[in-house]
């Protein structure tokens, strides 16, 4: 799994690629949760669009941005996301819970 | 190491003849079941052995009988307390908890046994498209 963000005003976007996995997800809860907490950016924006796959451990690092986003009244938002990770989410009753969009420009849009 | 199972696996699921959707659920069971014994039975030593072996079986169900893909896992892991198998209510969003619950929706039979010092689960899928054969 590869890691890359960009910035747009006051919004951060983390372009993932690859696999969310017992061994990947710590690397991807610390980026999210450094920029929720301790920079305190107040839209954080996961791209998804190339993530082939996703585990309990990866929905449990998003849970954890989401509520860490909440707490500091900002909005953790993802788009891009593919059958495979959607049907996870789906299976884990979590995928109204998340602010999730068809495309970047919905997901930065005002 | 997950990965390669994962690949390997879909490959397998696709070969049996399930669909893409129940390709994933077969894979998305297993690889939550490798990360419970990990992270549970191993205490995190991911580099400990796991026995895994994938058969193409014949179920018997209300006198018919069906293929079905049996995958059994075995770890020399600490006894898991029966109670951490239960899951978690879904109502409460927090992190963690949700691997057992995505092995019980993904597969038709989930059976847990310890036997001999080692933690055994065996898993099976039902292949949908093979049609029930009626004992005689």
């Amino acid at each position: 799994m590869q890691i890359a963000s960009r910035h747009l005003d006051k919004i951060t976007i983390f372009d993932v690629t690859g696999d969310i996995d017992l061994a990947t997800s710590p690397e991807l809860r610390k980026s999210l949760l450094r920029e929720l907490r301790e920079l305190h950016t107040p839209r954080v924006v996961l791209n998804l669009t190339s993530v082939r796959y996703i585990d309990s451990s990866g929905v449990a690092s998003l849970v954890e941005s989401l509520k860490a986003s909440r707490d500091a009244g900002g909005r953790f938002i993802m788009f891009g996301l593919n059958t495979t990770v959607r049907q996870v989410l789906q299976l884990s009753k979590l995928v109204r819970v998340f602010e999730i969009y068809d495309n970047e420009e919905q997901a930065v849009a005002p | 190491m997950l990965c390669v199972v994962r690949g390997a696996l879909s490959t397998l699921a696709q070969t049996l003849g399930f669909q893409e959707q129940e390709c994933h659920a077969v894979v998305l069971a297993v690889d939550e079941a490798l990360t419970n014994i990990i992270r549970h039975a191993y205490k995190g030593k991911n580099e400990r052995p796991i026995a895994a072996s994938f058969r193409r079986i014949q179920v018997s169900e209300n006198g018919s009988n069906r293929a079905a893909l049996e995958i059994l896992l075995e770890d020399h892991g600490v006894t898991v307390d029966p109670k951490e198998l239960c899951g978690r209510p879904l109502e409460d969003v927090r992190p963690g908890g949700l691997g057992l619950h995505f092995i019980r929706e993904s597969m038709d039979r989930v059976q847990f046994h310890r036997r001999n010092g080692r933690n055994q689960l065996r898993l099976v899928k039902f292949i949908r498209d093979s049609k029930p054969q009626t004992s005689c």
